[in-house]
């Protein structure tokens, strides 16, 4: 046995795949054996799907220290290419057959996400430029002003199939042929390829991305220019370089994310990906611990099953989830609460050396 | 162009007294309130349940709407954000996203998702002709409120004693404390004036827009947030003439481009001016310092 120990953040990271292993292990024992509710079971894509953003959003809030309130336009981003790659690639086959062709089902997929991936990451460069030259909640607003105007732009996006191939439009009336994305109603007649074992495939990839980026050079670099700008600058550091490095990387895995999530349902509408979804990432993310890898994922998975799991209160459980996210703000960040734990834990502490 | 013209400024105006709630509230307690959308809605709410259920006359309405959510908004810090005072930014923000799904949640549960049609509360009075141009009442209403508003608090936060303090605790809050200001309770003022400030936006709101649902306040909100920021985040005129540019850019796009939706504009121009100039319009500099 090598008896070299390894370093705490290999550590750390190799702890995340053993629990997304963990996780894919137990929700699939729980679907092969039929114990999981159907509600549930259907959930379980979006799951992954959120845990991929919150990993990512993670990348640029808590590693890069950035605050982003545009995410989900990237998603949307991913989300959509996917979607018409998708279509495009299927337009002449025949639906039956294709359900059957397995291998067939995993090529396309793999090329839509792919596909995903990058037109987010293009968008998230072309963002990233002049997003990333201002500072704190003006970077925000920004953030948030473009994920509004990918939302938006979409809603006036039409893109359909004839037979001379895929055409985009901005004017309704123009449309003929098969219709791929049909403005505000979105898109209609997505094939269902995205799976669970597919999204824990790529929830690993990123996580691999993710994960080996921080502990990289580069990473610290970010992580140098979060903590401190000014000296991280003087240390010979290009802060632009670091910060769209950081940016990109996070705007491909959200990409990645809204391809997976897209490719679950038939019907795929823009107002999905609006300010309300890139602020329940956000919640995912901070509710984990800011920074934190491990508690993004947990925090994702908890919170996208939470409502489902609330379902006895009926019509309350909104409020309920409001009232518990307030409540674990409070209990976690207020002085005196945090005080009152780790009093406790002194005392037991001390408890056990004097038994001892 | 004239009717598009002033109809922006009527429709920015709602923005602008929004607007100053974010403002006057980040400028003494640095936190983006983003359940400030949701007072709004309440107090739209308010002043309907005042006029259908109760039978008061508009004025009364406003004023009951007025005082709920100047209530609201002391309840609100009290209980969610004073506990966090220490706390980091990030945390609070969360805490109001929780505070505004709350409130949506509580107002979808006591009004339910249907609409309610908000009376038209100024249908009394007679619209102004300006040539061919037809400039309703609640245009002109909303456009007055706003300059009294913009006076009154101009005075307020200059002359008067708890203005000054509220000037003194946003510039330094501990130096505030030394000075013998009590800065929970200007703390609170600043809450309690800016939900004030939401409930005649409410009312103005809903009378231009009558359907009042429980997500009413949300993108009025967000709208205000960028214009709180356009203007340069923290300033009162900064507010001012963030909100009212904003409506007016939002009224004249979907006026002269009805093909597209208009918000494309808004934050293309908010995106454009913060490049140009990183902290807003009116935005102090702060300059960096090692």
């Amino acid at each position: 046995m090598d008896k070299k120990k390894m370093n705490p953040a290999s550590k750390k990271a190799f702890m995340n795949y053993g629990l997304v292993a963990v996780f894919f292990v137990v929700f699939q024992v729980l679907l092969s054996t039929k114990n999981i509710s159907s509600s549930l079971a259907g959930q379980l894509v979006p799951m992954v799907a959120y845990m991929i953003m919150a990993v990512s959003l993670n990348l640029v809030v808590g590693i890069s220290g950035e605050l982003s309130l545009g995410h989900a336009g990237f998603m949307s981003v991913g989300a959509f290419s996917a979607v018409i790659l998708e279509a495009a690639l299927t337009s002449g086959m025949d639906p039956s057959s294709f359900n059957k062709n397995t291998g067939l089902k995993i090529a396309v997929l793999v090329a839509a996400v792919v596909c995903g991936a990058i037109m987010a990451a293009i968008a998230g460069f072309l963002i990233g430029i002049p997003v990333l030259r201002l500072k704190g909640d003006y970077l925000a607003i920004v953030t948030l002003a473009f994920g509004e105007i990918i939302k938006n732009l979409l809603y006036c996006l039409y893109v359909y199939i004839d037979d001379s191939g895929l055409h985009f439009s901005l004017d309704p009336s123009s449309v003929t042929g098969t219709t791929v994305l049909n403005g505000p109603m979105g898109a209609l007649g997505v094939k269902k390829i995205s799976s669970f074992a597919a999204g824990i495939v790529l929830l690993f990839i990123i996580l691999i991305v993710i994960q080996n980026l921080v502990n990289s050079r580069s990473g610290r670099a970010i992580m140098a220019i979060r903590d401190n700008r000014i000296a991280a600058e003087a240390s010979g550091l290009h802060i632009t370089k670091y910060k769209l490095m950081a940016f990109v990387t996070s705007a491909a895995c959200a990409g990645t994310a809204g391809a997976l999530y897209a490719l679950n349902y038939s019907t795929i509408v823009p107002k999905k990906f609006d300010f309300n979804t890139s602020i329940l990432v956000l919640v995912f993310v901070v509710l984990g611990g800011i920074g934190n890898m491990t508690g993004s994922l947990i925090a994702a998975a908890i919170l996208t099953v939470l409502p489902e799991l609330l379902r006895q209160f009926q019509d309350y459980r909104m409020l309920v989830y409001a009232i518990v996210l307030i409540l674990v703000m409070l209990l976690t960040n207020n002085k005196k609460f945090k005080d009152l734990i780790s009093n406790l834990f002194k005392k037991k502490k001390a408890g056990e050396e004097v038994q001892k | 162009m004239l009717t598009y013209l002033i109809n922006g400024i009527s429709l920015g105006s709602v923005y602008a007294i929004i607007a100053l709630g974010y403002t006057m509230v980040y400028g003494i307690a640095k936190m983006l309130n983003f359940a400030h959308g949701d007072v709004i809605m309440v107090g739209g709410y308010a002043a309907y349940c005042a006029m259908a259920y109760l039978g008061w006359p508009p004025a009364a309405a406003v004023v009951f709407s007025i005082a709920v959510c100047t209530m609201l908004g002391i309840v609100i810090e009290r209980l969610a954000y004073k506990p966090l005072r220490e706390a980091t930014s990030l945390a609070v923000l969360i805490t109001a996203i929780g505070v505004s799904y709350f409130l949506q949640n509580a107002a979808l549960l006591i009004w339910s998702s249907n609409p309610k049609i908000f009376p038209n509360i100024f249908a009394s009075m007679p619209p102004l002709k300006i040539g061919d141009a037809q400039i309703s009442a609640v245009t002109i209403v909303t456009i007055c409120a706003n300059i009294i508003i913009m006076i009154a608090l101009t005075l307020f936060t200059g002359k008067t004693k708890m203005g000054k303090a509220m000037r003194a605790v946003s510039e330094d809050k501990g130096a505030a404390t030394l000075m013998g200001i009590n800065v929970n309770f200007t703390i609170s003022m600043t809450f309690a004036i800016g939900s004030g400030l939401a409930a005649i936006a409410g009312v103005l709101l809903c009378t231009a827009y009558p359907n009042l649902v429980p997500t009413t306040g949300a993108m009025p909100g967000i709208k205000a947030f960028v214009a709180a920021v356009f203007g340069g985040i923290g300033s009162i005129p900064g507010a001012m003439i963030g909100g009212i540019l904003l409506g007016v850019i939002e009224i004249v796009a979907r006026a002269l481009v009805p093909a597209v939706p208009s918000d494309i504009f808004v934050f293309a121009v908010l995106i454009i001016v913060l490049l140009i100039k990183p902290d807003g319009l009116l935005g102090r500099k702060i300059s960096e310092k090692v």
